[in-house]
């Protein structure tokens, strides 16, 4: 924490933005800007240089790639059916662009940039509204159907519509905040344990024997952070190609 | 192994695809069940989905019922009635996520 005096838990500072250089405090961009310049990058450079060798049997880093490649195609086929083709691209970037913000934040000195609602909810909001076009162009007005069930009685109808209404508006903002929720929950127990290490430091005497307890349990927080990373960035796809289902298919 | 090679009436993908049926190259398509079990990765990832449904659920029906009283000037009414409407599509969200037999 801060240098000098006794250390305190400062748990959420670690996601305060601060703009990059000159240049950056000149256009406002900022740490987590940078992280999703570079998540980007690493995403092309990882397919550019995967695919370059084109070898019949892959090494690793074209494995790397394929897998890449495959993964979220697969997703999108599984869920959505032979149209899913069609939204891939879609899911590719979504799938990488968290999946990279999330990794690439439990490096240290790094920032994760899917730990800001304004992150997570920009990218539910252009889920939401790319479905719902996606449906709209599909289907017409009969998406509108999509909210009342059919079969059910017309006398529930007043019921029944706002119910999915809402519904239907709070998956952007499960989607948003499952996300953000995810991250930084990970995150501030990582720099509430590391807080700790250093205060149990100060002890005398058994200070370090007992500093080795919130040590490990950071150890094991960032293999658990690990795991959530890449499930939550699962997560994510996954929720937009079933999704993307309904609009295709309604219902 | 023998018997589909160079056969007449067959085309490439028809021997590919028997070829690859033979080897147990084509996985089974993955049901529904499964699917939505790999999902819940645990007691607390399931309660934390559930509690995030429900409260979004709840916060777009606060939400759209305090606009539309803020708008015609009824402050409690719309308010009340889309509070109970949010609690039951939460609970329609939630159902949707863990209920039985997704609609497919």
């Amino acid at each position: 924490m801060q240098g000098g005096g006794e250390p305190t838990i400062n748990a959420l500072g670690q996601f305060r933005l601060e703009p990059v250089g000159y240049l950056g405090s000149a256009v406002n961009f900022t740490q987590s800007n940078l992280l999703m310049v570079i998540a980007a990058a690493l995403v092309l450079l990882l397919l550019y240089y995967g695919s370059r060798p084109r070898a019949v049997v892959p090494g690793r880093l074209q494995a790397l790639a394929e897998l890449a490649y495959e993964f979220p195609r697969q997703m999108a086929v599984d869920q959505i059916g032979p149209e899913g083709k069609r939204f891939f691209p879609f899911v590719f970037t979504l799938f990488f662009f968290v999946l990279m913000g999330n990794l690439l934040g439990l490096f240290p000195f790094s920032f994760t940039y899917t730990s800001h609602i304004a992150v997570t909810a920009a990218l539910a909001v252009l889920v939401i509204v790319i479905v719902t076009i996606v449906a709209l162009a599909e289907h017409g007005w009969t998406f509108f159907t999509y909210f009342f069930p059919s079969g059910a009685p017309v006398f529930l109808a007043p019921l029944i519509v706002p119910i999915e209404i809402i519904s239907y508006l709070s998956r952007p903002v499960s989607l948003s905040i499952r996300l953000f929720a995810n991250m930084v929950a990970g995150h501030v127990m990582f720099a509430v344990f590391a807080a700790f290490v250093v205060m149990m430091g100060r002890w005398h005497g058994v200070g370090m024997v007992a500093a080795l307890g919130p040590l490990a349990v950071n150890v094991v927080l960032m293999g658990f952070e690990l795991l959530v990373a890449a499930l939550q960035a699962y997560v994510f796809a996954i929720l937009t190609c079933i999704y993307l289902h309904d609009a295709v298919h309604l219902h | 192994m023998s018997e589909n090679m160079g056969g007449p009436g067959e085309s490439f993908e028809d021997r590919l695809r028997a070829a690859r049926k033979r080897q147990g190259m084509d996985a089974p398509a993955a049901t529904d069940e499964t699917t939505s079990s790999a999902k819940e990765s645990s007691a607390l990832g399931l309660g934390l989905r559930v509690g995030v449904e429900l409260v979004s659920a709840l916060a777009v029906a606060v939400a759209i019922g305090w606009g539309l009283d803020r708008w015609l000037h009824t402050l409690p009414l719309f308010l009340v009635i889309f509070m109970v409407l949010g609690g039951a599509a939460g609970l329609l969200n939630v159902w949707r996520q863990v209920g039985p037999a997704p609609r497919r």
